[in-house]
């Protein structure tokens, strides 16, 4: 149920804009951003999160933009209330991280890149 | 002008409710919650909040018809649909038919990293795509509270609920959003200050180790609505609030009368009985009868054909059928019939508002035209008087409005004053029989009298009764120097009175006798007189005929000496006449 969607989301991120699609890597980071529309906030997480992950995971990420006023049904299965979010799929354990990301080390941290 | 015209057109509307379906609910909320608005439901932990929530949304979907959504932000759907099994909700039903949608939403605050802005979309999204996907019209956020918890930045929280609760007023769904009580606040959290119009507060308070349930309305702007705090309870078929309130005195009086079931105490209160609807105090001291006048009343209620109740607080069911059928009252049939019903139950399982709920429910499904509580007393062990008082005066008017016929006994502890330890609510009865055991030479004797009875003549004497195989039995009073004469001291009573008439009796026979004896010799004096009358006037008579003859032959021998002298005719005319004279002096 949630399988489809997510593919048309990867394929809708990974066409809109340049991202590192072939190498083995990327599925090291698998990251999903939950934002709710073009908002100013939202645009700016992706974008911080695009800085991060281009600073620190180069080539091992990949970054899954979910839109959940196209897909609200979505926020269920990965329990989520604020947005923007930002999920860590794997590695695992799942962490979530909630905000703009504006604050580069508290994603850090909160992706366990950084330690505590 | 223009402005008031515009007033006229548009009148203002007061403001809608929406029925929960929960009985008693919606009559202490004069109709529900407010419709299209937020009500905040808070209390302690495990007042029923959940539940109540829960209730309102299972109700709507299967009584009113509207959809629902339950946001959980505690438990799972599945312990949700678990949990309220036992009160008989399928949720696993509603959801397949789309009238019920069960969210859960969990929050891990040690997974959650914050950095930077964000705001509560997602969660606006969640539920605006779960209201929209079924048409709900009820919400359920249980309980938000969560969110303060789980999302470190309190003043966005703050903002977001604000931006919610507009949200859910501007989605036009009636919601209820649930709140932990805290300390000196109704919630921990403060969302009384964001939700306007409607608060209720459930309560859970243990009182003498007797738990009762209760719920308030703290407020609920634009609108009427009952003030007090309401008890309530949770049973095999879920909330119910039961408004027992004192009613006032608007009850009608009915002017029909029944019986006691005991023949000479209907005859005592006018020969008809109560009066239908009237409220009856029995009360006495241990081992008075109490019961048995109570168990006849309830007999003759269904001999007639009516229902009667029993809640009796003493003794099992059993054990009264027993008892009661050892006089000879069968009540075992009536029960069989349907008739009857007991509710026997200890005091002390419950509070007393409780108690006054259970009376209220299990009277408003049996619907009968008897009630019986025995006894009264028996609820001091759980509330102070006052306490007592003020449940018993709403039971009684309760009961009046539905024009029930009330009888409650009440214990009086031996010593004291019988008037007086009635818990205070004599005052509130039509009739007040009691009944005591009365001590003098050397046993106790039970005696019965009518206190009051409003509106009926009523006799004011002590009357001995007696139970026997056929049910109380009252007796002829007997009163005495030194009182009512009962037991022993009216047996005796009885036997000299009888040997006083038997001594009565036998002067006058003595009397008749002599006086038959005077008769006789009066006539037989009476003939002895007439006899000798008869014996004389017999012999007078004879010597009369004989002197006559004499005469006539003197006459006749005078004429022939005539006839032979050829005497004249003159001298013969003479003696003629002479002769006839002497005859007539004869016959006088």
């Amino acid at each position: 149920m949630k399988q489809t969607p997510t593919k048309k989301q990867r394929q809708k991120s990974t066409n809109g804009r340049p991202a590192q699609t072939t190498n083995e890597d990327l599925n090291r980071w698998n990251l999903r951003l939950y934002v709710a529309g073009q908002t100013p906030r939202s645009v700016t997480a992706f974008r911080n999160l695009k800085e991060i992950c281009e600073e620190y995971l180069k080539g091992q990420y990949h970054i899954e933009v979910i839109d959940l006023m196209e897909n609200p049904t979505l926020a269920r299965g990965d329990q989520i209330l604020a947005v923007p979010t930002l999920v860590r799929k794997l590695p695992q354990p799942i962490r979530k991280i909630i905000g703009d990301l504006s604050n580069t080390e508290r994603v850090l941290v909160g992706l366990d890149i950084q330690p505590r | 002008m223009s402005r008031q015209n515009r007033h006229n057109f548009q009148p203002l509307k007061a403001l809608q409710k929406e029925p929960t379906g929960i009985p008693g609910f919606d009559e202490i909320t004069c109709g529900g919650l407010p419709a299209g608005r937020p009500t905040l439901v808070c209390g302690s932990a495990g007042a029923g909040k959940t539940l109540f929530a829960m209730e309102f949304l299972v109700r709507g979907a299967t009584l009113f018809n509207e959809p629902g959504v339950f946001i959980s932000f505690e438990e799972s759907d599945v312990e949700l649909a678990t949990n309220v099994a036992s009160l008989g909700f399928d949720l696993n039903e509603l959801i397949a038919e789309k009238k019920l949608l069960l969210d859960y939403v969990f929050i891990e605050r040690s997974e959650i990293e914050e950095t930077g802005e964000y705001d509560l979309e997602a969660l606006f999204l969640r539920l605006g795509h779960a209201i929209d996907s079924i048409g709900a019209k009820r919400v359920v956020l249980d309980t938000l509270e969560a969110l303060f918890s789980a999302l470190p930045n309190e003043a966005i929280v703050r903002a977001e609920l604000r931006r919610l609760f507009r949200w859910l007023k501007e989605k036009g769904v009636t919601a209820v959003i649930t709140g932990e009580r805290g300390d000196g606040k109704l919630t921990r959290y403060g969302l009384e200050e964001y939700v306007a119009d409607c608060v209720i507060l459930l309560d859970h308070r243990v009182q003498n180790q007797i738990s009762t349930r209760r719920v308030r309305i703290v407020k609920y702007r634009g609108t009427s609505h009952g003030t007090n705090e309401y008890p309530f309870f949770i049973d095999d078929k879920g909330f119910s609030v039961l408004p027992i309130t004192s009613l006032g005195l608007l009850h009608k009086a009915p002017t029909e009368h029944i019986s006691t079931g005991i023949e000479r105490l209907d005859t005592m209160l006018d020969g008809h009985g109560f009066y239908r609807g009237s409220s009856i105090l029995v009360s006495g001291t241990a081992g008075t009868g109490k019961s048995t006048i109570a168990a006849h009343f309830v007999a003759a209620a269904c001999q007639r054909g009516e229902r009667a109740l029993f809640f009796a607080f003493e003794e099992s069911q059993d054990q009264i059928i027993r008892n009661m059928r050892s006089i000879g009252i069968d009540l075992e049939k009536f029960v069989k019939k349907g008739l009857l019903e007991f509710h026997n139950a200890r005091p002390s399982s419950w509070g007393l508002e409780l108690h006054l709920a259970l009376v209220h429910k299990a009277i408003t499904e049996f619907n009968p035209t008897v009630v019986v509580v025995d006894p009264i007393t028996n609820f001091l062990a759980v509330g102070d008087r006052i306490e007592t008082k003020s449940m018993l005066t709403r039971l009684i008017d309760f009961l009046k409005s539905r024009q029930i016929t009330g009888m409650f006994t009440s214990l009086t502890s031996a010593g004291s004053e019988i008037e007086d330890s009635e818990v205070d609510v004599s005052s509130l009865m039509d009739a007040w029989l009691l009944v005591k055991t009365i001590e003098s030479n050397g046993e106790r004797n039970r005696g019965l009298y009518i206190l009051k009875a409003r509106g009926t003549a009523h006799s004011n004497q002590v009357r001995e009764f007696l139970l026997t195989d056929h049910g109380i039995e009252l007796l002829d009073a007997y009163i005495g120097s030194e009182g009512v004469l009962m037991g022993s001291a009216r047996s005796n009573q009885l036997a000299r009175e009888k040997a006083a008439e038997l001594e009565r009796g036998q002067v006058s026979a003595r009397k008749q006798r002599e006086l038959r004896r005077k008769q006789e010799l009066y006539e037989a004096q009476l003939q002895a007189l007439k006899n000798q009358y008869e014996t004389e006037r017999d012999a007078i008579l004879m010597e009369l005929d004989e002197e006559q003859k004499r005469l006539k032959e003197t006459a006749d021998q005078r004429l022939e000496i005539a006839r032979l002298r050829k005497a004249d005719s003159r001298g013969m005319k003479i003696d003629e006449n002479g002769a006839r004279k002497a005859r007539k002096g004869a016959v006088r």
